[in-house]
């Protein structure tokens, strides 16, 4: 059923949903897409999620769309909504299930002419060696005590049981820690579900990907990624907090429900449930949250490691031959507390990011020193028949989306449709014939993922760039794909 | 049923009971695929909830907590359910036991547009999975 709300058109990438639109929005909807866009996105429900966004106690500006935005629950997947702390709610829904679902990208000295014809053993060597799947679980083994090292300090664990480098600490969002974490506010289930799953890929639409640069848009910043040439082969890593922020955001959907009594916040939609940034339980969610996300840092290190190993193993060179750094971790379902100047005023807001990715322009705090002429790096994958994106963020960014921007492709299509449109083998021989090499242990749902699944990530990062939320730096294209 | 993050399916039942034990089959039915069922582990399950729709999503969570817990699918019900009271003696069988395999990953149930409704004496539920 397409959406038939009332929505208007700003300029040629803005669209506004009006507050009257439904009675009880604080704030308008605002949404980037292009006409053509706009008209995929009406065919489902998401603007009128982004309507329901509106609702929340204390957001302020507006409840924002990305241009990959589609249906989620609750909370629309691609949107950005921000609110005061000091009277504003925190919501587990604006956050989402995978709790610092995000991306690392690794780039490498190696060019395609070497890494192609070595493709399918690099992949098979990374399928065997990094563990994904349908509830797959980690290498590592660590007891309880161990586990709330990892919810406390996240990616500097990985660091200190040498899966990484400091190095990679300074190129992680956060530097792969929020401080804000107390594993005392992370239910046993939660910790009980995560422990086995640590170091693992997972299923769905995580992945590993071997990639080849095809375009360099803005040299200058690409060099300062240490991206310097077409055909330089870079290495993307895409999954989340596994188990443990799944639970975690069942644990805390439960208990904002009792809240939304308590505090008599009337939601459109329970998926929203939530609770006073300041309140006993908004404290509690936030510090379990940032748990999750340090989890997940912990999580992708621990998989560049062994992505690190596979490379070494194939190519029979070193980590330092191969030049296999990090060029930057984002990621894109999170609550951040920031400062952001609203209508002249400077307010510390409660910033939920679902589906979106942080994006701030250089010399902003929070980017890393190495990146601070050119702004924060942002990834954004496509699917997997496609390309991908490495942007910057802008200061447009910052003065209209909280320093925000999109994802990645946004889905089109349900998994059902997907999977009525092609069969998984015939989806990896087409992938074939592109010169793209993909593993699974999940054959049947890789028609899920399909390209025609997705929008195409070019026009999603396009309109962001007529936007200008984020700036083009580079595109690549797959050379290998592991699908979880 | 479609839903273009997700997969949702609905539900029936001709009293709440058998909502809840057909909910549960649906959401089996959408994630593991068996050769036949066993029934040699058993599990109560008790759980408390302010409204039945709460219920449910509760119901369906534990299972799955159950599953990537324990790696044990429980599909055998008795379910009593008295004033936001659920009691279920259940059984099932371990993962990878007789040709049973997980043929997809569900996050959760979630509380998304979910209403259980009551109509001509069939009690329904749409329910949306996040994958």
């Amino acid at each position: 059923m397409a959406w038939q709300g009332e929505i208007r058109r700003i300029d040629d990438y803005r669209w506004e949903i009006p507050q009257d639109y439904k009675s009880g929005m604080k704030v308008p909807g605002l949404v980037y897409a292009d006409s053509a866009m706009l008209d995929k996105i009406r065919e489902e429900q998401s603007l009128e999620q982004v309507a329901n966004v509106a609702f929340l106690p204390g957001i302020v500006g507006r409840s924002l769309a990305m241009p990959d935005i589609h249906w989620g629950y609750g909370f629309p997947i691609g949107g950005v909504a921000a609110m005061r702390v000091s009277d504003g709610v925190v919501s587990p829904g604006g956050v989402g299930y995978d709790i610092n679902c995000g991306v690392r990208l690794l780039r490498t000295n190696l060019g395609e002419d070497e890494v192609r014809p070595k493709i399918q053993e690099l992949i098979n060597h990374l399928f065997n060696n990094v563990p994904s799947g349908l509830g797959s679980e980690g290498k590592i083994r660590i007891g309880q005590k161990e586990m709330d090292e990892v919810l406390a300090s996240g990616a500097e664990w990985a660091v200190k049981k040498g899966y990484g480098t400091r190095q990679d600490l300074e190129v992680t969002e956060e530097q792969g820690c929020m401080k804000m974490a107390d594993p005392g506010r992370v239910s046993e289930r939660a910790k009980k579900r995560g422990m086995p799953q640590l170091g693992s890929l997972g299923s769905g639409n995580h992945f590993l990907e071997v990639q080849a640069v095809r375009r360099i848009y803005d040299r200058t910043a690409a060099a300062a990624m240490g991206i310097t040439r077409e055909g330089q082969v870079l290495m993307l890593i895409h999954t989340g907090s596994r188990g443990l922020g799944h639970q975690v955001c069942d644990d805390y959907l439960r208990i904002m429900g009792a809240a939304v009594r308590k505090y008599e916040i009337a939601l459109p939609d329970r998926q929203l449930a939530c609770a006073p940034v300041q309140s006993e339980e908004g404290r509690d969610y936030l510090a379990a949250m940032a748990c999750a996300a340090n989890y997940a840092w912990a999580n992708r290190l621990c998989i560049a490691h062994w992505v690190r190993e596979s490379f070494t193993n194939i190519f029979g060179k070193s980590v330092d031959e191969i030049g296999l750094e990090q060029v930057y971790d984002v990621a894109h379902n999170i609550a951040k507390i920031e400062e952001h100047s609203v209508d002249g005023k400077t307010l510390r807001l409660c910033v939920h990011r679902k589906g979106a990715t942080r994006a701030f322009p250089a010399g902003r705090r929070g980017v890393p020193d190495r990146y601070s002429s050119i702004g924060q790096p942002v990834l954004i994958p496509g699917d997997m028949g496609r390309c991908s994106f490495i942007a910057v963020g802008t200061e447009k960014a910052l003065q209209e989306t909280f320093g925000s921007t999109c994802h990645g492709a946004g889905r089109l299509q349900s998994r059902g449709a997907a999977r009525r449109g092609m069969r998984g083998s015939d989806v990896a021989h087409e992938l074939a014939a592109k010169g793209i090499y993909v593993r699974t242990d999940d054959l049947e749902s890789l028609a899920e993922e399909a390209s025609y699944a997705y929008k195409d990530v070019a026009g999603v990062v396009g309109i962001a760039q007529g936007a200008g939320i984020s700036r083009k730096i580079a595109m690549t294209e797959p050379l290998g794909v592991i699908k979880g | 049923m479609d839903h273009t993050a997700d997969i949702g399916i609905v539900a029936y039942g001709n009293d709440l009971v058998t909502l809840f034990s057909n909910a549960a089959a649906g959401m089996l039915s959408l994630i593991s695929k068996s050769g036949g069922h066993v029934y040699d582990v058993t599990r109560t399950i008790s759980l408390e909830a302010e409204d039945n729709e709460t219920l449910l999503i509760e119901w369906l969570n534990e299972l799955l907590y159950i599953i990537y817990t324990e790696k044990l699918v429980l599909h055998g019900f008795d379910i009593v359910i008295d004033e936001g009271r659920l009691t279920a003696e259940c059984a099932g069988q371990k993962l990878k036991q007789g040709g049973l395999v997980i043929t997809r990953e569900i996050k959760a149930a979630t509380y998304h547009d979910l209403e259980i409704t009551y109509k001509e004496g069939i009690y329904s539920a749409k329910i949306i999975f996040d994958i």
